[in-house]
């Protein structure tokens, strides 16, 4: 799939964002008054930041309200509708922090919850696509949690959980690259049943020589050794890096460049997370059905 | 509205005989045309007379090689538009209810009043039957020609669909396929026509008409009495022209 | 439409698409010339649909004809009348008035026609006016007139014209309702493309069997049932074994040949008589067969005669025999059997037999009758048609071989020895065919200054006589057409004039004037030295080509070359004619002709073409453009369609002459033109049901034809399996006769044009140092060069791929993205490369035309098709290769100068990957 830079960055920065605010809802760390304003500004810039980013990628911004319509089907609704919720609610909850001085518990839980579903639903719009089946399975709402709980945690400053979360999120993360490197071959869906003329069937011509919208969003290839310098480079910023110095070190400053090595790992996975995606039309089109294509 | 209606009334698609297509692409340019002044944003082009002319079309056809194990290899030409299928993916993950599929007949629409442009449908379609338009910023996709099939302004024979109406193989095919009675209905049965993709389980409503066997090799014996000499020569095929002549 | 999103809402309501008004016209995005019905929204073309009710396409419409709007509206139109103002091919133009314009053409040829009409060369392209840009021709004097026909089918109508009467091509069909069988040689598209593909689908949904043999297999031969991979080339020797295994079982139609065809004629056998090889005629001038009840020679039309085909008439101790044994004698060697022949072919002999026992069987166990009673010109009377469900098409896969007559000649003998021409399910012609070959004009190259020609330029030649050559011998036209070198070159030879007149070879000429015909491009062998030969310069510095006219609607490549450019109107603007005394639209069961009108107004100072002729002819005082004062004759072409008249009643458009009523014949009606847009923009009769088969023979058939004015008089004529023109000009090498050939051309004679189909090798590459066919094919979303300037069209072929079949893909171990280059005797080019298996092992080919020269076609200089795209062009030239005497011959067809595209021998080696296809040349500097 394209990796759209919108959506990189939507998902990225709403996903640590929201994870910050579920780490604020449950109440850790404790933060009120001055302090607390920085920590709920930094977490909604982080969210909203994302949620405005997400727009860019729309053929017709100026219609995203009907996004909250259709919640009963759409995961896409869904999340729009969820993550309205969950910053209305951790806003009240931010304001009776900074304002109030004490953040209540049970709006915080509310909150937190939402917070997570938010998460949870944007990682299912993926998750759902049955056409693209390294999206199409377990590892990736669980691994899109555990980013989001692990970046929140590390900008919440609890080295503990974060260090669990980092460990638990980079093992899942080469769960799902192993199983997303099988999931195209092992999916029912091949060229024979896309087109149902013989198992022997190769693509011969395009059907326009012209590019078309299809090919630019859903036909991107990305080189096999490119792509896995590019995991090592994820892996590395993501997972190892901010595990050591949480292991070494765990001043202030030194969580200040954690946080930083671990977002810039979290964007280039989630590029690689669309750039490595094969979408099965990608099939018509003549693309091998290796995971990873050779350069 | 993205909720799929439990039942449609009628299942209006299109039936494509790949023994027939001969990959003229008529049917494709057709489609352009009469969709680019129907329903709708205009069918954008980008770029048309430089280095890289792209736009959006409902329908392209493809071309794949088949290659059996004996006999020589096959070429099959493939036309490609919206399957406007059952369980259509595209339409339950539409975040604002611009996608649709209509419950009295069947066809999948995109509502482009309401669409936002997210892209997230032509994700959720298996074949590649959606095309955003870069100009327009909303999903395009075939529309069954749903301006022209229930048209009172244009003549009766004329509401059909325009890629079928203009197919000269004739290898394009519209009807009811809810309706087993149907000539459409009838003629998948009589040939086998078959889903794409079954396994994705959006159970389309357009079928396929497969190629039917190419190259067999008949059965020499059946053949061969057919070409049992009457004279290796010149001299004996005269015999032979005076006995038959006889004859006449 | 708006909608509540927050509710599951009812679907928004669906406008209803509505148009202004709509106006009938005819296609022109390629030669089929389809109907269509032009929708139109505040003033502008807003949708372009098929014609239900037209006779060529009832309704459909090619992905082309769809995307005529864009055509229309493509930025490479030419806006106004061009005079170059700097050197030639420098794109420095100014732009003039139509006045000036004329005025110069005027200066120009005015001159010419008082002392040589001669040196004025006018040649059409894909022009769809002929019979009128012809008489232009032949009334300013000149004898060089033609059209395309000479490097695109002329080897298909004259094998056809001079074997039966009439041809493939766009002038006969199938009987797709009754066929069972249908073969298919060498067709990628063919002028008839929606009839074909209409066909093709009757076939299909009846389950009837497609045959294919193509070296490639794609379109159509892609749903064949059958596929047959051939090696180009060699189609005649796969025929000629058919033919082989048909005859020694027998499996032929001894009743049709025997009433039909000159198998049962004589054949002169007298080794003495400069008449050998003749057919025996007695003093009436009628062909002699022997009677079955006498033993006696008689005339092949005699009532109730049986012809006898296995005896033999002996005279003066020399015995004569029908040429059926002579045919027997020829093809029952082994030389044709499947055996000899698989190899080169390329096809197996199994299958060779295969395929000849499916068509016998075909052919006489489908066997069946239509209840139609017919009488034929003998006399007799039937009571049903009987019919053979075998049918064939051909088309350039054929043709454009240099053996592509003989070719041809081979697939009308095996259609007649089956019986399955003009048969119920065979192979029919479309009215006004067919005619005898005795009822074509002949060629005419009288030139008198001051004067018309002495009659029209193209025609079929019967023998040396008719030949066009000076006094001394010479060829007398441009293109050296009907002389020795293709005797019987009956469309000319367009691809010698550039580089004829360029050499000043058979002599110098002042004006070239073209019209609809990319010479400097695509259309020409040769490119790079084509482009060359219009700018070169003598001593003196004057071009060797001194004048060049140019009339073009686009900016094509040759607009570049042009002195004076004469800006053609696109054709939803202007009146056209399709008419029966050109290449018409008719079916096998309908007589129709058509026009085109302006259905919007064009928008920019430019002309329909023949409007501008009909100018020029009244300026020039020409006979037939002006009356005894010298004032026009026509306003404008609209009106010499409606009044001109050819013979007495005859005029381009058959419909609704006279009043109204009459058709074929009847006097100039001022409202005909009004009667075609009303009806729809053509005119249909049909062919009465009794006169729907056995048309060269049937009565019905004949008389309705004089009715129609396809001809004067009835004129039943026999199939010639034995082809006497042919042998005339064989006893003429021999020795015989007075004109006599040049000697170095006598042995080529003798070989070449024998009086029964024979297969020669078409080329003579050296097979290890070239041994693969270079083949292109019509793309059937393209047309030649057009297509390009069409935003929808260029996004489907915008490049071109070199299709390589897996053995050589492997061998040279190329891989996806691969270039390589492609090398002739005549020079190399480097392009990309495609793996495809569905192709003869020995075959690569690409799509035709989609390269494109830079600064072309109103495309960017960066464009895919001026880049990536290429021409297999670069590779062919229009001379042969020296032979040992030193001579170059013209790669063309010994018989009739046909261009010999596809005789292309290459070799290939792998190449660097590059950013554009090699040769790449400067941009062409066209119009602003
Ligand atoms: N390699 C290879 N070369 C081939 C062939 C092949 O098979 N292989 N085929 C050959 C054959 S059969 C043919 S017929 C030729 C065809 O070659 P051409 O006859 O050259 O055909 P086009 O390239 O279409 O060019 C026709 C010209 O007509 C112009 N034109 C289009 N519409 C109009 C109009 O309405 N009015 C006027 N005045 N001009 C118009 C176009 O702009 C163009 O310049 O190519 C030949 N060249
Ligand atoms: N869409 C479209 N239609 C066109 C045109 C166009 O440019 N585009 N051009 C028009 C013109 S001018 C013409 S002349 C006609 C030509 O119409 P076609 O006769 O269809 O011409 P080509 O496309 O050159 O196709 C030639 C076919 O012959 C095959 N072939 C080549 N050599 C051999 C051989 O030795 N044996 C056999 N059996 N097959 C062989 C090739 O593989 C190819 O399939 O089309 C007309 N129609
Ligand atoms: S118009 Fe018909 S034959 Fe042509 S590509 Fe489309 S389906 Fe195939
Ligand atoms: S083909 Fe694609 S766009 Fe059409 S209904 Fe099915 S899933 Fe939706
Ligand atoms: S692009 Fe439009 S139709 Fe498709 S899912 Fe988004 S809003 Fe719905
Ligand atoms: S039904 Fe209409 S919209 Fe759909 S592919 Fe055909 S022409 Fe296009
Ligand atoms: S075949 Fe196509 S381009 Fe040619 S006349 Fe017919 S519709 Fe027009
Ligand atoms: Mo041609």
């Amino acid at each position: 799939m394209h990796p759209a830079r919108s959506v990189i960055l939507f998902t990225s920065l709403s996903g640590i964002g929201f994870g910050f605010l579920i780490w604020l809802g449950l109440g850790i760390p404790k933060a009120v008054g001055g302090v607390g304003a920085v920590y709920y500004a930094l977490a909604f810039a982080l969210t909203v930041g994302g949620l405005i980013a997400s727009t860019f990628h729309l053929g017709n911004p100026q219609r995203a309200w009907r996004a909250f319509s259709q919640w009963r089907t759409s995961w896409l609704s869904r999340e729009a509708v969820l993550a309205v919720l969950a910053l209305a609610i951790m806003a009240l909850h931010g304001a009776a922090a900074v304002l109030l001085g004490y953040q209540p518990a049970f709006l915080g839980l509310l909150g937190a919850a939402l917070c997570l579903a938010t998460v949870l639903a944007t990682a299912m719009i993926y998750t759902q696509l049955k056409t693209v089946p390294r999206w199409n399975q377990p590892s990736t709402p669980i691994l899109f949690a555990l980013l989001s709980l692990a970046g929140g945690a590390l900008l919440a400053g609890r080295m503990d959980p974060a260090l669990w979360l980092l460990i638990a999120a980079g093992a899942v993360q080469l769960w799902a690259w192993l199983q997303g490197d099988k999931a195209f071959a092992e999916n029912a869906t091949t060229l024979a049943t896309a087109t149902r003329i013989g198992e022997e069937v190769r693509a011969f011509e395009p059907p326009h020589t012209g590019g078309n919208y299809l090919m630019r969003e859903m036909v991107f290839q990305v080189g096999r050794k490119h792509a896995l310098k590019l995991r090592a480079i994820a892996f590395a910023l993501m997972i190892a890096l901010p595990v050591l110095i949480i292991l070494v070190n765990d001043k202030h400053l030194m969580v200040g460049i954690a946080v930083l090595l671990h977002f810039a790992g979290v964007l280039v996975a989630r590029w690689l997370f669309f750039a490595e995606a094969e979408h099965v039309v990608g099939l018509y089109y003549g693309r091998a059905q290796t995971p990873l294509s050779s350069e | 509205m993205t909720a799929l209606p439990s039942h449609t009334e009628k299942k209006l698609g299109l039936v494509i005989d790949l023994d027939t297509c001969v990959g003229c692409h008529a049917c494709v340019v057709a489609c352009k045309g009469w969709n680019d002044q129907a329903y709708g944003a205009p069918l954008s082009d980008q770029d048309p007379y430089g280095a890289d002319p792209t736009g959006s079309f409902l329908n392209r056809v493809h071309s794949y090689e088949v290659t059996p194990a004996s006999g020589p290899a096959q070429l099959v030409h493939f036309p490609k538009s919206c399957l406007h299928c059952e369980d259509a993916p595209c339409v339950t993950v539409c975040p604002t209810g611009a996608s649709y599929k209509r419950a009295e007949d069947g066809i999948v629409l995109v509502n482009e009043d309401a669409c936002i442009g997210c892209g997230l449908c032509a994700w959720a379609c298996p074949y590649g039957a959606r095309e955003m338009d870069a100009a327009a910023g909303v999903m395009k996709k075939c529309t069954l020609c749903v301006d022209r099939i229930y048209n009172e302004a244009l003549p009766e024979e004329d509401r059909q669909p325009a890629c079928v109406r203009t197919c000269p193989a004739g290898a394009r095919h519209f009807g009811d396929l809810g309706d087993p009675d149907s000539e459409v209905s009838q003629l998948v049965a009589a040939r086998g026509g078959v889903d794409l993709m079954p396994e994705q389980g959006t159970k389309p409503v357009n079928k396929y008409l497969p190629p039917r066997p190419r190259d067999e090799v008949p059965e020499f014996d059946v053949l061969a009495p057919y070409l049992e000499p009457v004279a290796t020569e010149p001299q004996g095929f005269l015999g032979w022209l005076d006995r038959t002549l006889d004859r006449i | 439409m708006e909608i509540d999103p927050m509710k599951d809402s009812v679907a928004p309501d669906i406008p209803t698409p509505r148009f202004d008004e709509m106006r009938q016209t005819t296609c022109y995005m390629c030669a089929c010339r389809c109907g269509i019905n032009v929708h139109l929204k505040d003033g502008k073309v807003a949708y372009i649909e098929g014609n239900r009710a037209h006779p060529v396409n009832k309704g459909v419409l090619c992905a082309k004809g769809s995307a005529g709007i864009k055509q229309h509206t493509a930025p490479s139109r030419l806006r106004a009348p061009m005079k170059r103002v700097g050197p030639r091919g420098s794109g420095q133009f100014e732009e003039i008035t139509w006045d000036e314009a004329l005025q110069l053409a005027v200066d120009w040829l005015a001159p010419l026609r008082e002392t040589a009409p001669e040196k004025l060369a006018f040649f059409t392209g894909r022009d769809q006016s002929q019979s009128f840009t012809s008489f232009f021709a032949q009334n300013f004097g000149t004898p060089n007139y033609a059209a395309h026909g000479g490097f695109c089918s002329v080897n298909m109508a004259a094998a056809g014209i001079y074997t039966m009467g009439g041809a493939f091509w766009e002038f006969g069909a199938p009987d797709w309702e009754h066929t069972r069988m249908f073969l298919l040689f060498g067709v990628a598209e063919d002028h008839d493309s929606n009839p074909i593909k209409i066909g093709l689908g009757k076939l299909k949904a009846r389950g009837a069997k497609v045959v294919g043999i193509n070296p490639i297999r794609t379109g159509y031969n892609a749903i064949a049932d059958d596929w047959y991979g051939i090696t180009p080339g060699t189609d005649g020797l796969l025929i000629l074994s058919l033919i082989h295994c048909l005859l020694r079982a027998g499996r032929i139609d001894l009743d049709y040949l025997a009433a039909f065809t000159n198998a049962p004629v004589l054949v002169n056998e007298d080794p003495a008589s400069p008449e050998k090889g003749l057919l025996l005629r007695d003093e009436a001038d009628k062909l002699l067969i022997l009677d079955r009840a006498t033993g006696k020679p008689v005339p092949f039309d005699t009532q109730g005669v049986q012809p006898d085909l296995a005896g033999s008439y002996r005279r003066a101790g020399v015995s004569h025999r029908p040429v059926i044994q002579h045919i027997a004698e020829k093809y029952l060697s082994d030389d044709y059997a499947p055996e000899a022949v698989a190899d080169r072919c390329g096809i197996p002999a199994a299958r060779i037999r295969t395929l000849a026992a499916e068509l016998a069987r075909t052919a006489f166990d489908e066997a069946f009758e239509l209840d139609i009673p017919w009488t034929d010109f003998r006399g007799n009377k039937h009571q049903t048609m009987q019919g053979r469900p075998v049918s064939m098409h051909a088309m350039r896969g054929i043709s454009a071989h240099a053996n592509g007559f003989q070719t041809a000649r081979a697939l009308h003998l095996l259609q007649i020895l089956l019986g399955t021409v003009e048969v119920p399910g065979g192979f029919r012609f479309k009215p006004p065919y067919p005619k005898p070959p005795e009822a074509h004009p002949k060629p005419h190259c009288k030139v008198t200054p001051g004067a018309p020609l002495d009659g029209p330029h193209l025609g079929f030649v019967h023998g040396p006589d008719d030949l066009c050559l000076t006094p001394e011998g010479a060829p007398a036209r441009i293109d050296k057409a009907f002389s020795w070198d293709n005797p019987m070159s009956a469309h000319g030879l367009m691809h010698m004039v550039i580089s004829n007149a360029h050499a000043g070879d058979p002599y110098k000429i002042d004006t070239l004037f073209m019209y609809m015909a990319n010479m400097a491009w695509n259309s020409s062998m040769n490119t790079a030295e084509t482009m060359a030969m219009l700018t070169d310069t003598d001593e003196t510095g004057a071009y060797k080509i001194p004048r060049i006219i140019y009339a073009d609607a686009y900016k094509s490549e040759m607009v570049a070359y042009a002195d004076l450019i004469l800006p053609d109107t696109t054709y939803l603007e202007r009146y056209d004619c399709i008419s029966l005394l050109d290449r018409p639209i008719c079916e096998p069961d309908a007589v129709a002709d058509a026009i085109r009108w302006p259905v919007v107004e064009p928008d920019r100072d430019v002309r329909g073409f023949q409007s501008v002729l009909v100018d020029l002819g009244a300026r020039l005082g020409l006979p037939g453009f002006v009356d005894a004062e010298g004032a026009p004759l026509y306003a404008d072409y609209a009106d010499y369609m409606v009044k001109h008249e050819r013979r007495p009643g005859v005029g381009p458009l058959a419909g609704f002459r006279d009043t109204g009523e009459a058709a074929g014949r009847g006097a100039p009606n001022p409202d005909q033109i009004q009667r075609y847009i009303d009806n729809g923009g053509f005119w249909e009769a049909e062919v009465p049901k009794e006169a729907r088969y056995y048309k060269p023979w049937n009565t019905a058939y004949q008389d309705w034809a004089v009715e129609m004015a396809f001809y004067d008089a009835p004129q039943p004529y026999i199939f010639n399996l034995w082809s006497e023109p042919l042998r005339r000009f064989q006893l003429a090498a021999e020795g015989h006769g007075e004109r006599q050939p040049p000697d170095h051309l006598r042995a080529q004679i003798r070989e070449k044009l024998s009086p029964l189909p024979i297969w020669y090798e078409s080329t003579d590459a050296r097979a290890n140092e070239f041994p693969l066919h270079a083949l292109t094919q019509r793309p059937m979303a393209m047309y030649h060069s057009w297509g390009s300037q069409n935003a929808w069209l260029r996004q489907i072929h915008g490049v071109n791929p070199l299709y390589v079949p897996s053995a050589v893909w492997e061998e040279h171990g190329f891989s996806d993205g691969d270039w390589a280059t492609l090398i002739s005797r005549h020079g190399e080019i480097t392009i990309p490369v495609a793996l495809m298996a569905a192709l003869n092992p020995k075959t690569v080919w690409t799509w035709n035309a989609i390269g494109k020269r830079k600064g072309a076609w109103g495309l960017d200089a960066d464009a895919p098709e001026a880049t990536r795209g290429f021409l297999l062009n670069h590779l062919i030239s229009e001379l042969l290769p020296a032979r040992a005497d030193g001579m170059r011959w013209s790669n063309s067809d010994p018989v009739t100068g046909q261009a010999a595209w596809f005789d292309l021998r290459v070799n290939i080696a792998k190449a660097p990957a590059r950013a554009e296809a090699a040769p790449s040349f400067p941009p062409v500097h066209g119009p602003a």
